[in-house]
Parts: C-alpha cells; sequence; structure tokens
C-alpha cells in the first residue's frame, strides 16, 4: 500500500508553485484565523496549503475523512504528540550543530535519534489501537507499520538505547583544592547535604524558601568542564568510543515519508486547536454537505469564525444566524440598521464557502454549501487620498473587475457598495449590478441600505438585521428573512426618544 | 521544635486573616485602646496584641491553656521578659550580618554559617535560662517548651552543630560526584567529604586517584569556571544550611511573637493594678450550655481613660437568648454592651476580664451593630447605611454567635424600626445567637416583652427619683419614654414641646 498524503488523494492535485494570499482574505477576516492557527507552527510552513481551495468534491472528503477521524481525542492526541517530539528532535539536531566539543554534539544527536526512534514507535502503537476510517490515515497506518518493523528501524532503535544506558551509568567524582582539579572513578559515598539537612530538621517549620542559586544552563561547556569530559571520557573509554561509532553510522536517519506527514498534519491539528475552545462554549461546528452543481444552499446557526474566537475570549455571547436559497434564489440581499450584524453575516457566508473548500468543517449546526470555482469579495474601503479617481469610480472599476472574471460557479460577496453615494445613484448601480449577477447566475449576498434592492426579482432574497421589539437601541444582531423595512426601526426610534407625531405634539403644546 | 505558648498543638499565625468584621469590633468596642495599652508604644507588640485578641478561642480547654500561660507570666515576669528579649536581640543580630550580594553559593554558605554561629549561641542561652527556671513554672505550656529545650538541645547536638561548622569550611577541599545530563554536560551534582589524604594517595600513580589538571595562574575565565563547578558542588548543602538557619530564625520569630502576646498582658494588667481595677481570671463554658454571669462587670477600656473607678454591674444572664437593655439616656447601656462584648473577647483570647468574676459560655464570634453619626459617604440614607451593615453581618454571623445591637433601626421612626427589629431579631434568636439589644425602641421592647418569654431578660438603666443616673443597670421592664427630655432640658435649660406623631418619622 503506498502512502502518499495526509491532504492530497492523487500526488497531481497538489499545487507545484507557492500560492498567494487570495484577495478576499482581508474582507473575509481569515488572515486573522490564519494567523492564529499558524501562531506556533512558522516551521511548518502551512500557509500554501490555506491559500489552495480545491474544487473537487472528492478532494474535501478526502480531507474531511482524515478529520473525522482525529476528531478522535485519543487519535489526535496521538498524533499530536507525535509531532511534539518530531519537534524536539528537530531542536536536538539544530543544538548539536551549533556546538562545538564533539562529545556534546554527539550526545545531543544521539538523544534526537531517540526521540525520534520513540515518535515512530509510539505513534504505531497508538494507531494500531485507534478508530480509524479515513482512506488517508489507513493508508499512513499501513506505511507505519511497515517501516516500524523494517530491520532499519529495529536497529537504530537498539543501538540507540545500548549508548545511552552506558552514558547514563557513567558517574565520576570531582575533588576541587585551590587551584587543582581531579577527576576520578566515583566511590560509594554518602551525601554530606543530607547529613546537615538531618542535624537541623528538628527545627523545620514547614513551608520554606530555595536558596539554591539557579545556574544558567547553556548547552554550551566552559573549558574547566570540557576538559573535565574529557578526563571522564578517559576513564569511560569503551562508552564514548561507542557514542562515536553510532553517530558516524546514523547521519541521515529521518524517513521523507514521515517528515512530510508530520508537516502536513498539523494543518488539521491547528484547525481543530483554533475550533476547540467554540466548541467548549458551545458553539457548533459541522462537516458540510459540498456540492459543485446544487444552488440551493443553506446553513443553520451560522457564525463568523474570526469573531467568534475574540467573543469566546472575551466571555461574549455568540449570535448565529441562518440563511437558505432554494431555486431559483441567488441573492441574499440584506439590509436593516447600522451595527446590527450585516456585514458578520455576509462575511460569515464567506468564510463557510472558502473554508468548506479547504475540505475543513464550518461554524455552523449543519451546513449545504458549493465549491465555487472563485470567490470575490467587494467591500467597502478607506478613500486613498493620493488616488486620481474618486471613491465611486473605484468602486465601480473594482466591480467591474469582478463580473469580468466571475462566472456561474462564483460566489460574490459585496458589501455597502456604493454607500458613498445618494440614495438615487445607489439604487441606480446597485440594481444593475444585482441584475447582472442575477443573469450571471452566480451565488451572491448583497449588503445594503437601499430597501428597495432586496425586492429586485426572484432571485434574490431579503433579508433583515433586526433590533429588540421594545428597545431599539438594542440590536440582536439576527439576521432575518423577511422583507425589507427601514420604518419600522425609525419609528421605534423615534418613540424611545418622545419624536413621534403624537409625542411631539404633546411637548410642543402649551 | 515548636514553642507551643499560644496553642497546646499549633503555632500562632500572625498573618492570618482578621474576622471580617474587624473594623467595626475594634470602632464599637474601642479596642485600639485595649491594644495600645498593651503594646506600651512597641509596635510589633501592638500587632501580636491585635491579632490574638481578634481571634477568638472557641475551645474552653484552649483558653484555659493560655490563662494558664498568663498566670506562670504574671508571677514570673522577669524571666519571660528576658527570653523575649533575648528572641528580639537574635533576630535583631541576625539583620546586622551583612546579606549576601550576587548569588553564589560559596557567598550564602558563608553568611550562613555565620548566622548559625549567632543562632547557636542564642540556642544555648536559652538552655540555660531553661535549666534555671523552669522548676518554678507550673502551666502546661512552660513546662512543656522548657522540656523540650532541654531534650532538643542537648551538649551531643550542640556538639554535632560545631562539627559541621567546621566541615563548612572545607579544610580538605570540596568532593563532589556527578553524573552526565543533556549534552554530556555534569549534572546531579552531590556533595561528599573529602577524605584525609595520605601520602600514598598524593602519588601521582596511585589506584583510583584518577586524572588532574591546575589552573593556570593567570587564567581568570578557569578560576570562574572552577568557581562555578565547586558552586554547583555546594549549591545543595549551601541551600540546607541557609534554610535550617531560616528554621532556627523562625523558631526565634515564632518565640518572639507568642511570648510578645504575654508580654503585652503584663503590661495591661500593670496599668489596671495601678487604677487599683478589679480583674479576675474568667471560666469559659463550652457550648450547650448557656451560661453569662457576672460580677462587677466594666468596660476595660473606659476606665483606662478614666482617672475615677469605673461603675461594675452584675448580670445574671444564664440561659438568656435574648436581653433588652432600655432607660435613660447616659445611663450606662453602652458601657454596659461594650463591656459583655469586650470580656467576651478577653476571655476568649486568653486574657483576664474586667470583673470582679465571670463565667460565660463560649461564643462563635462578637457581631456589633452600633449606631453611627452620619453617613460620610452620603451615597445613601441612614437606614440604607443601618440595613447594609446589618446584611453584611448576616453574610458573617453563624449560630453561637452574639450580636451587640446598640439603638439599631433608630434612623427611622419607631413603628418601622419596632418591626424591623422584631424581624431581625426574632430571626437571630431562633437561629441560635445571643443578642443584646440596648434600645428605645419601645414599641419592640414591650412587644417582645409581653411575650414573657423565659430566654429573655429586660434590663433598665436607673435613675433616681430625683433625675440623677446611677450608671447601673437593674432588671426592669421596659418604661414608655425614655429621658431624652431630660438632657434637651439640661443643655438647652428649657423643656421640649411635645412631639406631634407625624414628625417622628421624617
Amino acid at each position: 500500500m503506498s502512502f502518499y498524503s495526509v491532504l492530497f488523494e492523487h500526488p497531481d492535485t497538489e499545487a507545484t508553485r507557492a500560492p498567494q494570499q487570495p484577495p478576499f482574505f482581508t474582507d473575509l477576516r481569515l488572515d486573522q484565523i490564519v494567523e492564529t492557527m499558524t501562531t506556533g507552527r512558522a516551521d511548518y510552513d502551512l500557509t500554501p496549503f490555506l491559500y489552495q481551495p480545491l474544487h473537487d468534491v472528492a478532494a474535501v472528503h478526502y480531507r474531511q475523512d482524515i478529520l473525522r477521524d482525529l476528531e478522535h481525542d485519543s487519535t489526535r492526541e496521538a498524533i499530536a504528540a507525535f509531532s511534539r517530539q518530531m519537534r524536539q528532535m528537530r531542536q536536538h539536531l539544530a543544538q548539536a550543530e551549533q556546538l562545538h566539543h564533539r562529545y556534546q554534539q554527539e550526545r545531543w544527536f544521539v538523544d534526537a535519534v531517540s526521540l525520534y526512534g520513540e515518535a515512530v514507535s509510539t505513534l504505531a502503537t497508538d494507531m494500531e489501537h485507534a478508530d480509524i476510517a479515513s482512506q488517508g490515515l489507513r493508508a499512513l497506518h499501513a506505511h507505519l507499520n511497515a517501516y516500524s518493523q523494517s530491520s532499519e528501524f529495529v536497529t537504530l532503535v537498539n543501538e540507540t538505547r545500548q549508548v545511552l544506558d552506558a552514558l547514563g551509568q557513567v558517574r565520576y567524582a570531582v575533588h576541587i583544592q585551590g587551584s587543582r582539579v581531579t577527576v576520578s572513578q566515583y566511590e560509594d559515598e554518602p551525601d554530606y547535604s543530607a547529613a546537615v539537612e538531618e542535624t537541623f530538621a528538628r527545627f523545620k517549620q514547614g513551608a520554606v524558601k530555595d536558596h539554591r542559586v539557579k545556574f544558567p544552563n547553556w548547552p554550551e561547556m566552559n573549558h574547566v568542564e570540557a576538559q573535565v569530559l574529557d578526563f571522564v571520557a578517559r576513564l569511560y573509554p569503551e562508552v564514548f568510543s561507542m557514542l562515536d561509532d553510532f553517530c558516524a553510522r546514523h547521519r541521515d536517519f529521518v524517513q521523507q515519508d514521515i517528515a512530510r506527514f508530520d508537516r502536513e498534519v498539523q494543518l488539521y491539528l491547528a484547525y481543530l486547536e483554533y475550533i476547540h475552545p467554540l466548541r467548549a462554549a458551545g458553539l457548533a461546528i459541522c462537516y458540510p454537505e459540498v456540492s459543485t452543481h446544487s444552488k440551493e444552499i443553506y446553513a443553520n446557526d451560522m457564525y463568523d469564525l474570526a469573531l467568534a474566537a475574540k467573543l469566546v475570549r472575551e466571555n461574549v455571547p455568540v449570535i448565529c444566524n441562518e440563511f437558505a436559497l432554494h431555486d431559483p434564489e441567488r441573492i441574499c440581499v440584506v439590509t436593516g440598521p447600522n451595527q446590527g450584524g450585516k456585514t458578520t453575516f455576509a462575511r460569515t457566508v464567506g468564510q463557510l464557502h472558502y473554508l468548506a473548500s479547504l475540505g475543513l468543517p464550518v461554524p455552523g449546526r449543519s451546513a449545504r454549501l458549493y465549491l465555487p470555482d472563485q470567490l470575490f469579495t467587494h467591500f467597502e474601503r478607506e478613500e486613498d487620498p493620493g488616488a486620481l479617481r474618486g471613491k465611486l469610480e473605484d468602486e465601480l472599476l473594482r466591480i467591474h473587475d469582478i463580473l469580468e472574471q466571475a462566472t456561474s460557479a462564483s460566489i460574490i460577496i459585496m458589501n455597502e457598495s456604493f454607500a458613498s453615494t445618494t440614495l438615487h445613484d445607489a439604487l441606480l448601480l446597485g440594481a444593475n449590478v444585482l441584475r447582472q449577477i442575477s443573469e450571471l447566475d452566480a451565488l451572491c449576498v448583497y449588503v445594503t441600505f437601499v430597501d428597495e434592492l432586496a425586492s429586485l426579482n426572484n432571485t434574490t432574497v431579503s433579508m433583515v438585521s433586526t433590533v429588540q421589539p421594545d428597545n431599539p437601541a438594542v440590536r440582536t444582531f439576527k439576521i432575518v428573512r423577511q422583507p425589507a423595512n427601514g420604518l419600522a426601526y425609525a419609528a421605534a426610534i423615534a418613540e424611545k426618544y418622545g419624536l413621534t407625531y403624537a409625542a411631539l405634539r404633546r411637548r410642543i403644546a402649551p | 521544635m515548636k514553642t507551643f505558648l499560644l496553642y497546646g498543638d499549633q503555632d500562632f499565625d500572625l498573618k492570618q486573616a482578621v474576622p471580617a468584621n474587624e473594623a467595626e469590633l475594634t470602632q464599637d468596642l474601642d479596642l485600639a485602646t485595649l491594644v495600645a495599652t498593651m503594646a506600651q508604644g512597641d509596635p510589633f507588640l501592638r500587632d501580636v496584641a491585635r491579632s490574638v485578641v481578634l481571634h477568638s478561642l472557641t475551645d474552653p480547654a484552649a483558653i484555659v491553656y493560655r490563662q494558664q500561660v498568663l498566670t506562670d507570666s504574671l508571677e514570673h515576669p522577669e524571666v519571660v521578659r528576658q527570653m523575649y528579649d533575648l528572641a528580639v536581640a537574635t533576630l535583631q543580630g541576625e539583620r546586622k550580618i551583612w546579606g549576601v550580594f550576587g548569588k553564589s553559593p560559596d557567598a550564602l554558605l558563608h553568611r550562613s554559617v555565620q548566622v548559625l554561629e549567632l543562632l547557636v549561641s542564642s540556642l544555648r542561652r536559652l538552655r540555660q535560662i531553661a535549666d534555671e527556671h523552669a522548676s518554678t513554672f507550673q502551666s502546661p505550656g512552660f513546662s512543656r517548651f522548657f522540656a523540650m529545650l532541654a531534650h532538643e538541645l542537648d551538649d551531643d547536638y550542640f556538639q554535632t552543630i560545631d562539627n559541621h561548622l567546621r566541615e563548612l569550611k572545607f579544610p580538605r577541599g570540596v568532593l563532589l560526584s556527578a553524573q552526565l545530563g543533556e549534552g554530556n554536560k555534569g549534572t546531579r551534582y552531590v556533595l561528599h567529604l573529602a577524605h584525609e589524604q595520605t601520602w600514598m594517595d598524593r602519588l601521582p600513580w596511585s589506584r583510583g586517584s584518577g586524572y588532574s589538571f591546575q589552573i593556570a595562574d593567570r587564567d581568570e575565565a578557569g578560576f570562574t569556571a572552577l568557581a562555578e563547578l565547586r558552586g554547583r558542588g555546594i549549591n545543595l548543602v549551601a541551600n540546607a544550611l541557609a534554610q535550617s538557619t531560616d528554621h532556627i530564625l523562625s523558631f526565634f520569630t515564632t518565640l518572639r511573637t507568642e511570648l510578645a502576646f504575654y508580654i503585652g498582658c503584663l503590661n495591661l494588667h500593670a496599668q489596671l493594678t495601678q487604677k487599683e481595677a478589679p480583674v479576675c481570671v474568667p471560666v469559659p463554658v463550652a457550648f450547650g450550655e448557656r451560661a453569662f454571669t457576672a460580677e462587677g462587670l466594666y468596660d476595660v477600656c473606659l476606665s483606662l481613660h478614666l482617672d475615677t473607678t469605673v461603675v461594675g454591674n452584675d448580670v445574671d444572664a444564664d440561659d438568656k437568648s435574648l436581653v433588652v437593655v432600655t432607660g435613660a439616656n447616659q445611663g450606662g447601656k453602652s458601657t454596659f454592651l461594650r463591656s459583655v462584648g469586650l470580656a467576651q473577647m478577653m476571655m476568649q483570647c486568653g486574657l483576664f476580664v474586667g470583673a470582679r468574676s465571670f463565667r460565660a459560655t463560649i461564643c462563635e464570634g462578637v457581631f456589633t451593630h452600633f449606631k453611627r453619626e452620619e453617613d460620610a459617604t452620603m451615597t445613601s440614607g441612614k437606614l440604607d447605611e443601618e440595613l447594609n451593615r446589618m446584611s453584611e453581618i448576616a453574610e458573617h454571623i453563624r449560630p453561637g454567635a452574639i450580636l451587640l445591637c446598640n439603638e439599631s433601626f433608630a434612623s427611622t421612626n419607631d413603628r418601622e424600626g419596632s418591626e424591623i427589629a422584631r424581624q431581625v431579631v426574632r430571626a437571630m434568636v431562633e437561629s441560635g445567637i445571643t443578642v443584646i439589644f440596648v434600645t428605645h425602641l419601645f414599641d419592640f421592647a414591650e412587644s417582645w416583652y409581653r411575650q414573657r418569654s423565659p430566654t429573655a431578660l429586660f434590663l433598665r438603666a436607673e435613675r433616681e427619683p430625683d433625675g440623677r443616673r446611677t450608671f447601673r443597670l437593674s432588671v426592669g421592664e421596659p418604661l414608655p419614654t425614655s429621658f431624652g427630655a431630660d438632657a434637651y432640658e439640661r443643655i438647652f435649660g428649657t423643656a421640649p414641646d411635645t412631639v406631634p406623631q407625624a414628625a417622628e418619622s421624617s
């Protein structure tokens, strides 16, 4: 059974050139998610994987299946432990390179080999007991079994143990008198500190302060330590020649497939780590159904993954939303009061689709999502004072570019486009853009302050951000499917401040 | 080695948290005066006195244990002061030994040896005092303490310490052993006693002598490295010795702390004796029996402020869970309330009590709810403030406690105040709390009196027919008028007009 990769079912699906960060990353706050996921994992270089969405349903299933296996605590913990040891092994090797004394280099090297042997053997054993259903991890398991039983590996492990045992048994005495140092065999002598401690034990009064001086523990040795070590080597010549011999014979001990697995599996571990606190806070994560043909998409209890991570950290409740499109619906038009969660809603729909196309589970209770060929976002930007063109013109140019590239298989997220222009213009431009998207048959979320756009044609669905009925100043951050009606909010807020018609009449009356 | 002069089985923790109602207790019972008299200007004596007074004992045997140590102290004040002074001098002496600058086990060890030499001489002196006076002390506390000194600090032991102090100067060099740790660097350094070397050991070909090298005279880095290696070897023994000095210092600190309380008692006793104010050793009664009987009970703190003798009260409140005190203003009601609280707290810390005799059940804490003059913060009305404090008390009070109320709920009218008081007092009493309530709330006092409860006692501040106060309380039913009119008349020179009912609630 050949084992290739836990990320790609077929070798040819992996991009040959390192992909760039997609342009919509910042708008959808995917950059924040990636930043958090890759923190502390820089040496694995995970971003190329995160910049490369999948366009094939089978490829998505390959990853979803592996992730489902990794949802088992014991399986995930076994692999995480493996990774920790592999990382420690690399640190040991790097340390060996930096040192100058031969016996120091060699000791770090042996310890590295020891960690590697333990990492591989432990993982092979742990996988034996793990409940594995995915094709990817089954292949890995088979590979591990074959490798860990190979004579190459078994010999490596045995020899490592012999060398370390021999070194562990070395014990020596150092006598310092004035400037003279004598290194000799250790003869069983009593511990004098213990004798002193015992003498004063009768005064013991409970907790004590630790007066031990902390000596800096540099990996390097000074020349006195080096001289002592050389003499120790002379006291134990057979131990140290065994050490020399071992290092000479095992230069490249890490197997390539093992190294590759160690890197790739980090993508999964990083994501599971990211969503762990969210799940602990009661938020749902689900494996979405994905499709490249049906555009009847929906999501229940979905939320912004980047925002939720922040809110959960701060112990603030996360508001979930839902949406569903039924043929021929393609476009969600979101209206309603500002700061009511409209942008978050749009961003969330974008996030869900992108995360699904990476083969990852998505923030929501259940979802059916579309695997787009491309994803576009158009979010309002700060005006660039140095730009020659005006803001409206700039927006139109960007939208034009998007419509040029987009196909019927694309997803377009537009947030507060034309917000800087007049209502009349915003209605006019918005209606035109929406009509083009509608003709293109692409999926779209369109956030706007123009109510009229919500009922443009039968491909549009109106969704509205809502406020608490009895206190319109309080947003619920709920986006619900209902006809756009900005006046309801205006009337409520007027009532609260006593500015309705009737209230103003009474107040102004003499 | 434990001193155990405050408890028979544990150390006294000077740093333990004070009770939640410490501020109220201190203010209402004037504990500051008590503590200041015990301290006589010494801040350490004050801290100890305050802490011991505030941390009431709840076991009669533990109280008796302290009473006995106190009795010994009153009989041999000079010996107790001698030991206290020795502890103080030892602790001061240690502080004069230069601290360690820069971190090295060598410096730490050097200082520890010096400190230990000082401590050993103090221990010898302490042992001497024990030898001289042990036979004249009667209390279990002191007897145990002196016996322990004789047993633990025998001559052999001092000899062992002397030997260590000699070895720790390493006359034959430092011998250590180690193993190979991370990166083959030395680890698990253990110190051993270097042997006496024979002439044969010094021969270069001698068996087991190993390999030697010498640090060149001008190799400064080499000497630094060697010092570090030596430091690793003696690190543990330096730590062990420093910890041992810490322990012995802590023994002297405990001795000083525990004796400080008795020094405070000696000081207080001297002051009261000078005023010819009587004190007695109180009889603590365990939970279960409800006892409270006193003869000549007076407010110790008030007597410390006055030149004249304070009037004491005789009280027989055995089996009572509620004492309601009514009567004339400035008739000694508040003073009586304070004398009860003070006596209870003094008894429960092992002190003598300001009375000719005193016998009372141990309580689970004294709580005070005294009328406050003004709400300084102006954030809440007076009744709000009062109720808030009562709510705070309810947060902490437990069955078996004593609650002393002084004019509680007087910031509203009689009817409202009485109703609140009735509900609060009934709840407290039925929860097993003893309540002593000084009040002008006639409705409250009278309604309780009418119940003829066998566990309620009603006391009244007396006044002579001519209006003069006796400052004595006697058993008597609540009277509908209080005597504020007298005070008014005395001060204004004219009797007050009758107050219409409606104005009361303002």
